[in-house]
């Protein structure tokens, strides 16, 4: 096994671990809510939210570790602005260790959550490619740099709760999950996701979801249904699973 | 293996320091400093790898970018040259395949099958920490000389100071947010060249000279491009409409 595959597992592990509350939503959304308590307790963090966000709607909080933590992630969206928000759009982390430094990129933001307590925030695109889905962010009440042990989790709990939407989409009610597959980073897989996105006629998240729904339902590894699809010979339908 | 002449050296370094300050693209950056590196060391292929948050080599560049000649990097995933300069921070150099079965029992036997006989792995390295590694294989088994070895080391070291810019090096710990921007742009590029090449009928290869030569006519930047192409190809219309394009745009016909 690769280190790859044990990071995913051992997170997945620590969300399956987390206990359910009364209050967490069904399905898919429940799961993150475990998810984002799995990621506050293991960094250890304040808070972790997670928010959905596309071109096509607004962002949605689908997911936080605490009601304090929806207030805070909320803020941003409110305010127009915030390491979430910049995040989503650079595609790339964005780790501020200390608020008091940002004052002056997200004035109204750094001075609203640090009434509420947050003096760090980091921001993780849930994003493959240009396919992304929203962020994860980590708040803490002491300033201060992640570590390095600490960014890999992150990173690795943001990549979970990415695969864990993407399989929801196409399975309401179900969070199962193929880690080995979800990590696949040949090249035929990112192109399969692009050819089918011009084969369905659908947006590329829409893509990577099918390709995964499609490998599954057939039994078979992403990497062996890319290639064909890569060389041409499986061309996936309309309706296909 | 041929020495490189001073005068065309400056030229390769004129060359990588122009392409940091212009409209800077990480990939296209990337490629000419494996371009340059197979070209001191008379190498037949060199390729650049970056460490992902699970110390997994992800193949950034490569000198040539066809798939076929592709797959020599992405066969590292479990063992081989790159992975121990990675793991090691340290130069793998003047190995012979051929007698390297016991080093790499997987990946030896297979680079020899492909034709390849020499390889050598540079590190890069930013203070303790190590990113990723340059890779070249040659044809030939062959000693690299010392001043050739300090030339591909420079090189690996401009890529590093490349991807992770001055501002992240200066901040100190902050080489995530610059790597993980570097590792999703080969994604991005590699999702629009699937993309083109169902709209254009071709082989993601040519999809890909597709990209870069229109690209190169329009001076804009690779990964801007790969972006547009693979969120919405309507929005690049003289690439991603068949038929407003000269078929003369394809270098050659398509699979």
């Amino acid at each position: 096994m690769t280190a790859t595959g044990d990071g995913a597992t051992a997170v997945l592990a620590l969300v399956e671990a987390e206990l359910t509350d009364a209050n967490d939503r069904p399905a898919v959304v429940g799961w993150l809510q475990r998810l984002c308590r799995a990621a506050a307790r293991e960094l250890p963090a304040n808070g972790v939210a997670i928010t959905l966000m596309s071109a096509e709607r607004e962002p949605l909080t689908a997911a936080a570790s605490s009601a304090n933590s929806v207030l805070v992630e909320e803020l941003q969206f409110t305010l127009g602005e915030g390491p979430c928000l910049e995040a989503h759009r650079t595609r790339m982390p964005v780790l501020v260790p200390d608020l008091a430094v940002i004052e002056r990129t997200w004035p109204g933001y750094a001075e609203a959550v640090y009434d509420l307590g947050v003096r760090a925030v980091f921001a993780f695109p849930m994003q493959s490619g240009a396919a992304s889905f929203g962020v994860l962010d980590v708040y803490r009440d002491s300033a201060g740099h992640l570590s390095r042990q600490e960014l890999t989790s992150a990173l690795t709990f943001a990549e979970v709760a990415m695969t864990a939407l993407v399989d929801a989409q196409q399975r309401p009610g179900q969070v199962e999950m193929v880690l080995e597959d979800a990590v696949d980073s040949r090249f035929e897989v990112y192109q399969a996701q692009g050819m089918l996105m011009v084969q369905l006629g659908v947006d590329l998240g829409v893509a990577l979801v099918r390709l995964r729904a499609y490998a599954y339902a057939d039994e078979r590894s992403l990497g062996a249904v890319a290639r064909d699809i890569v060389d041409g010979t499986l061309t996936l339908q309309e309706g296909d699973e | 293996m041929n020495r490189v002449p001073a005068e065309n050296l400056a030229e390769v370094f004129v060359e990588v320091a122009d392409t940091l300050v212009d409209e800077f693209d990480v990939i296209e950056f990337l490629q000419m400093v494996t371009v340059h590196a197979s070209e001191v060391v008379a190498a037949r292929q060199a390729g650049l790898m970056l460490a992902d948050h699970h110390d997994r080599l992800q193949l950034m560049a490569a000198s040539d970018e066809r798939a076929k000649s592709l797959e020599i990097f992405q066969s590292q995933v479990l063992e081989g040259p790159c992975q121990d300069c990675y793991l090691q921070g340290q130069p793998v150099v003047n190995v012979d395949l051929s007698e390297a079965a016991d080093r790499w029992p997987r990946f030896a036997p297979r680079a020899v099958q492909d034709g390849f006989r020499s390889v050598h792995a540079f590190p890069m390295r930013l203070r303790q920490t190590v990113i990723g590694a340059l890779n070249l294989f040659g044809d030939e088994p062959g000693r690299l000389a010392d001043s050739d070895a300090r030339v591909v080391q420079a090189l690996a070291d401009v890529a590093t100071i490349g991807i992770l810019q001055e501002r992240a090096i200066r901040r100190g710990d902050v080489v995530t947010e610059q790597l993980q921007s570097a590792l999703n742009s080969r994604i991005v590029v590699e999702q629009a060249k699937g993309a083109l090449a169902q709209i254009r009928r071709c082989s993601p290869d040519d999809a890909f000279d597709l990209i870069r030569d229109y690209c190169r006519r329009n001076h804009r930047r690779l990964s801007e491009v790969a972006l547009a192409v693979a969120s919405d190809p309507a929005s690049v219309p003289d690439l991603t409409n068949a038929s407003t394009v000269g078929n003369d745009l394809l270098g050659s016909p398509g699979a």
